[in-house]
């Protein structure tokens, strides 16, 4: 498998973006079929569309940037998980309902503000991208949120889940405003955005909803890093092996 | 002295359009154009969903531009094709898309027409003031899922005539 070495900051940056919305757009497809019922089959199936949509439009950014004809296939289907650079939080297996809700709604609350401030980039591509996600991340939001609330105020079982759920992801969201010399030189330049400076009114936004939703807070006594430089759960593997499959079985096929 | 009528205004964004068109020096490329639909929504031109956004000639190559409604929708392979082929048979043989994603795009680049085209066709089209039922006009509907058959749409049912239908998604 050939490596695709990435020396440019932006094009980094761009396949940084790209990771996770891939990641997380995966693990959303797995609902295919599977979901509880049909309309959220459908929905998950749609938000896992845009978040794959997403990620062509960033992996195609960073080919672009290249110059040297990398597509949005070669960041896809090319790279091995220390080559996959997504926060940890995406990575994680879909689980029950409940899980992959709770997930949804804290990276939808995080998204939805990262992408508003990405709008503001002097990048213009980024600019762009970010102009077209977040009025699908503003959607993604009502529906997440509206979940929270019902699976904590239904049943005790869907609360029990749900405050499982919560306890788990809880150490792998400080991940998501962790700032590395790359997005701090950057965003020195204007062109990323500063995660650390939301955390907390994503902090404020989050505890508000889940304790009306009847959550516990989970002590903050435990955190995980590594995505972004590489460095992964046990679960990305198996993920690209799935994703990954066709490209690896027969290399280069198109349809 | 009674209060005037409010008159619809055509969006802004849909005049500058319909301007940029007729200031078009390619007439005959719009019209191949417009027998390009929507492979989801067949009722529907590329130009009617305000999809396309402007053709243009370099040399020999024919280049139209599009705005995608959604990042991950998998009608715009297919919305490509179709264009390449209508030009392909109205004698254009090189055409090349250019995909541009800013201004991104919105549902009120959707035109008149095509709003009524949806709502014949058993859709309820964005940006009503009042959501109808598209069968009966009822007004007694509700919410059964955000997401409909496709991300661009929300599924709803009537509660006077009990018909499900998909809502265009306000974007």
């Amino acid at each position: 498998m050939t490596r695709i070495a990435i020396e440019n900051p932006v094009e980094m940056y761009a396949v940084r973006l790209g990771d996770d919305a891939l990641v997380l757009g995966h693990r959303l497809s797995e609902w295919s079929s599977n979901a509880p019922f049909l309309e959220e089959d459908l929905a998950l199936s749609n938000v896992a569309l845009d978040y794959i949509g997403r990620a062509r439009m960033f992996y195609t950014y960073a080919g672009q940037l290249r110059n040297d004809g990398t597509t949005e296939d070669d960041y896809a289907y090319l790279r091995d998980c220390r080559d996959y650079y997504n926060l940890l939080i995406h990575e994680l297996p879909r689980g029950d309902f409940a899980f992959s809700m709770a997930r949804q709604y804290l990276v939808d609350v995080f998204n939805l503000a990262y992408l508003a401030e990405l709008q503001q980039s002097r990048d213009e591509s980024l600019a762009a991208i970010a102009g077209k996600a977040v009025k699908e991340s503003t959607y993604h939001l009502r529906r997440s949120n509206d979940w929270i609330m019902r699976l904590g105020q239904g049943t005790r079982e869907s609360l029990r889940r749900l405050q499982d759920a919560v306890v788990e992801l809880w150490g792998f969201t400080p991940e998501l405003f962790a700032m590395d010399a790359l997005e701090i030189d950057l965003l020195a330049q204007g062109i990323a955005v500063d995660r650390a400076a939301l955390r907390d009114s994503w902090d404020r936004q989050v505890r508000a909803t889940l304790e009306a939703a009847g959550v516990t807070m989970p002590e903050p006594d435990w955190q995980v890093d590594g995505g972004r430089q590489g460095v992964h759960t046990e679960h990305l593997g198996h993920l690209l092996g799935e994703l990954q499959f066709v490209q690896r079985a027969y290399p280069g096929l198109e349809w | 002295m009674s209060a005037p009528d409010t008159i619809d205004l055509m969006p802004l964004e849909q005049y500058e359009a319909e301007q940029a068109r007729r200031a078009s020096p390619f007439p005959r490329l719009w019209e191949v154009l417009d027998t390009v639909k929507d492979p989801e929504i067949p009722v529907l031109s590329i130009w009617e969903l305000g999809i396309l956004r402007g053709v243009e000639v370099a040399g020999d190559t024919v280049i139209v531009t599009i705005t995608p409604t959604y990042s991950g929708c998998p009608a715009m392979d297919a919305v490509a094709e179709d264009i390449a082929a209508a030009m392909q048979a109205a004698g254009y043989h090189d055409c090349r898309i250019n995909t541009r994603w800013a201004p991104a795009w919105s549902t009120s680049w959707m035109s008149a027409a095509g709003r009524e085209k949806l709502r014949t066709y058993g859709i309820a089209p964005p940006g009503e003031a009042r959501l109808h039922c598209p069968h009966c006009q009822s007004t007694n509907v509700e919410l059964v899922s955000e997401f409909g058959s496709t991300a661009c749409k929300a599924l709803y049912q009537c509660r006077a005539c009990s018909e499900p239908f998909d809502r265009f998604k306000n974007l």
